[in-house]
């Protein structure tokens, strides 16, 4: 009986050790669902979500404080990412946040330009290079086309352009056919 | 990997007769039109548009300004990264625009193009690319060269050969291979280059073979071409070669595919997305090793190349060594015009090649075969039936892919599917869809699916820059923040001693100051005492005055 006992509590010590020290030596730094779903956003730190960028959109999915269909830049693709990566039923686009539109990036218009600096301070990305009473521009490679420097320009000298389609980044369209696509589709 | 001295055995363990590659379709050939007689030279048209991005990998970029007089063989855009391709004037002339013209490219979306107003007189620059003894140089220096030459795959990727011929640290390339196949029906540039200059083609592939350090180079050829065997045999005969052969392959759509024919000449396969030198060989197109000859022993860098004009809508079909930038109008006119049955323009073949919607489109360094079909030649595709699975695609697929799967998870944009099922392998030779009897467009779904995956693949790219970008300006605020806090709190720890000492120093000047403002006062008074001021005398009665104003104004009230 009191060689049971002992043996029990030995084992149950030893284990609560193996794991204690587990705990500490097999540590996660960080939350890595919140990087997942970070990796599967598009980036664009445009706020459309209701959060200030796309971390904190991760960090309120992660904890069940958002819903999968807030993101309209990253559209039905994203939704569908979120709903594979989470395992929840895809849903369409919260309309109240926008609608998923074409790429565009920002234009400074470059004749009106102040150089107040206001929108290189909106800029997520510092994807506006200037200086104060210098003329601004956009670097378009860097440009996410979030749309928040518009706001903050007191002479409205920004406007946002479609991507330019580049024979380099042109995609072959979905076949044509008589027949209709698969319900899977998504279409 | 394997030390070079391994080289014996390997190549006992080619087989005796070429294997038969799984799949494949028996085609008419139809290369007997284009093949009536030599190589014409085509017209210098009046006006050239030369494409800065005739290759695989980054644009060239134009060293000449518009209004600039140009020779030709004069590079007039240079390569700036290591998978580019430098491009030479066709012809002399004068660069009129450099601007968005139309290009051959299923988008029918316009690229940046060179225009050469030509001046007809076709004065040559010396090009330098001339080599005394190329056969004895450096590997090194015949790949600079040959890059210098801007010469790209003629096959129809048009990937940079220099790249191709750099085999790169421990990979020892045991067997080059000559890609002569030209499977495709209606093409037959290269036969007709094999014929009229097997020199040209035997002293390429040697110059090669000396720069890879191959030991053994085989040209595969189909069966059917007994003229360029021929032709080949006797010229490789006189030189007594023997690390050069001429192998005849069975002739089957498509055993021009590089993979197709390595299996072919060797009964190995190349791994799964992986590249010919991971099996220690290399595979070039045999004009581009005849356009490696034209440069490195005659001075020509690439600036025209062999295409074959054909179809039942050219009136003329024949094979025209055309400059590149010449409008395919020009060289069908060359052909004696369309006939009344044309009914599709394509650039390559009617298997792989892409529909064009004009010929007002320059001739590329890729462009092998403009084909002018009839209706009969390529009909109309049929609308598509559901897919019944009768598997006729797999058997036919040459890549052993499984195309119903494939098609299956394309067109459901099931984009990570459709790569379990090795999506990247598929080479597009249409094959599947030839056969297919409910005439769904397989290769286009392929295509599509390839494209979409490409695409996600930037976007991605393009987001974890943004993510990074964002996450460094999160960081740069609150270090600044965290800095002007240290600067505050700094200021705030030390007013005390450099405070106090200001403080006083300023009380000192604002004194100094109040003391100079009272001196000159006291001088501006005593200066105009004799006016303004009044003397003691004077001011008596005055100051008497006052009170008695006083009560004055208190009676009054």
């Amino acid at each position: 009986m009191l060689t049971a006992m002992l043996a029990i509590g030995i084992l149950a010590a030893l284990f609560g050790l193996l794991l204690g020290y587990a705990a500490i030596r097999f540590k996660v730094e960080g939350d890595p669902i919140v990087d997942q779903i970070d990796a599967l956003l598009p980036q664009t730190q445009c706020g459309q979500c209701g959060f200030a960028g796309c971390r904190p959109y991760a960090r309120a999915i992660a904890a069940g404080e958002a819903d999968i269909n807030q993101c309209p830049p990253g559209g039905e693709t994203t939704i569908h990412a979120l709903a594979d990566l989470l395992g929840l039923d895809p849903k369409p686009l919260d309309a109240e946040r926008g609608e998923h539109a074409e790429k565009t990036v920002a234009v400074i218009d470059e004749q009106v330009c102040i150089g107040c600096t206001l929108c290189i301070q909106a800029c997520p990305v510092d994807a506006i290079l200037g200086a104060a009473k210098q003329m601004h521009t956009v670097i378009e490679s860097e440009c996410t086309g979030c749309e928040l420097c518009i706001a903050p320009c007191p002479v409205d000298c920004i406007s946002m352009v479609p991507v330019k389609k580049d024979i380099r980044d042109w995609k072959w369209p979905y076949p044509q056919s008589a027949q209709r696509p698969v319900a899977a589709s998504g279409e | 990997m394997m030390p070079p001295d391994d080289n014996a055995p390997a190549m006992t363990m080619l087989p005796d007769k070429p294997l038969r590659f799984p799949g494949g379709l028996q085609l008419a050939s139809n290369k007997a039109q284009s093949l009536g007689g030599p190589i014409r030279s085509a017209r210098l048209p009046r006006r050239l548009y030369v494409p800065l991005s005739q290759h695989i990998g980054e644009p060239a970029e134009a060293t000449v300004k518009i209004g600039d007089r140009v020779l030709k063989g004069q590079q007039i855009a240079r390569s700036l990264s290591y998978i580019s391709a430098p491009v030479h004037a066709p012809t002399s002339g004068i660069v009129s625009d450099i601007g968005k013209y139309p290009v051959p490219h299923p988008s029918g979306l316009s690229a940046e193009c060179l225009v050469i107003d030509c001046d007809g007189e076709d004065r040559a620059v010396d090009s330098g690319l001339k080599m005394r003894a190329a056969l004895d140089a450096d590997p090194a220096e015949i790949r600079q060269k040959v890059r210098d030459a801007g010469i790209v795959g003629l096959g129809g990727a048009g990937f940079p050969t220099s790249v191709k011929l750099n085999p790169g640290p421990g990979h020892q390339v045991e067997l080059l291979i000559i890609n002569a196949a030209e499977c495709e029906p209606y093409i037959s540039c290269d036969e007709a280059l094999m014929c009229d200059r097997p020199q040209d083609v035997i002293d390429g592939i040697r110059i090669m073979q000396h720069a890879l350090g191959a030991r053994q180079a085989l040209i595969g050829i189909e069966d059917n071409m007994p003229r360029a065997i021929e032709c080949l045999t006797t010229a490789l005969r006189n030189a007594q070669d023997t690390a050069l052969r001429v192998v005849p392959v069975p002739t089957l759509y498509p055993a021009g595919g590089e993979k197709q024919l390595i299996y072919a000449l060797t009964g190995r396969e190349v791994p799964s997305q992986g590249l010919p030198i991971d099996i220690g060989m290399v595979c070039h197109n045999v004009g581009t090793a005849a356009a490696v000859a034209r440069a490195l022993i005659h001075g020509e860098p690439l600036i025209s190349r062999v295409v074959t004009v054909t179809g039942a809508g050219i009136a003329q079909p024949g094979n025209l060594e055309v400059r590149i930038g010449t409008p395919i109008a020009d060289i069908v006119e060359q052909c004696g015009g369309y006939t009344a049955d044309v009914a599709r323009l394509l650039m390559g073949g009617p298997m792989m090649g892409i529909a064009l919607h004009t010929d007002q489109l320059p001739v590329i360094k890729t462009t092998n075969c403009i084909l002018a079909a009839s209706r009969d030649e390529t009909p109309d595709p049929r609308p598509a039936l559901p897919c019944i699975r009768c598997g006729k695609c797999a058997d036919v697929c040459p890549a052993s892919l499984l195309p119903q799967q494939l098609y299956w998870y394309a067109r459901a944009r099931d984009f990570d599917k459709v790569q379990d099922y090795n999506l990247f392998d598929c080479i597009e030779c249409g094959c599947c869809a030839h056969v297919c009897p409910s005439h769904i467009p397989l290769v286009q779904y392929y295509r599509f699916a390839k494209t979409e995956i490409w695409d996600l693949e930037r976007e991605r790219q393009k987001s974890d820059l943004a993510r990074q970008r964002h996450e460094f300006r999160i960081e740069r605020l609150e270090r600044e923040k965290r800095e002007l806090e240290a600067r505050r709190a700094h200021a705030r720890k030390t007013p005390d001693q450099a405070g106090a000492g200001d403080a006083d120093a300023k009380k000192a000047e604002i004194a100094a100051a109040l003391q100079r403002v009272k001196a000159r006062k006291a001088q501006q008074e005593r200066e105009s005492g004799t006016g303004e001021s009044l003397g003691a005398e004077q001011q008596r009665p005055l100051t008497e005055r006052e009170p008695r104003r006083a009560t004055q104004q208190d009676d009054e009230a």
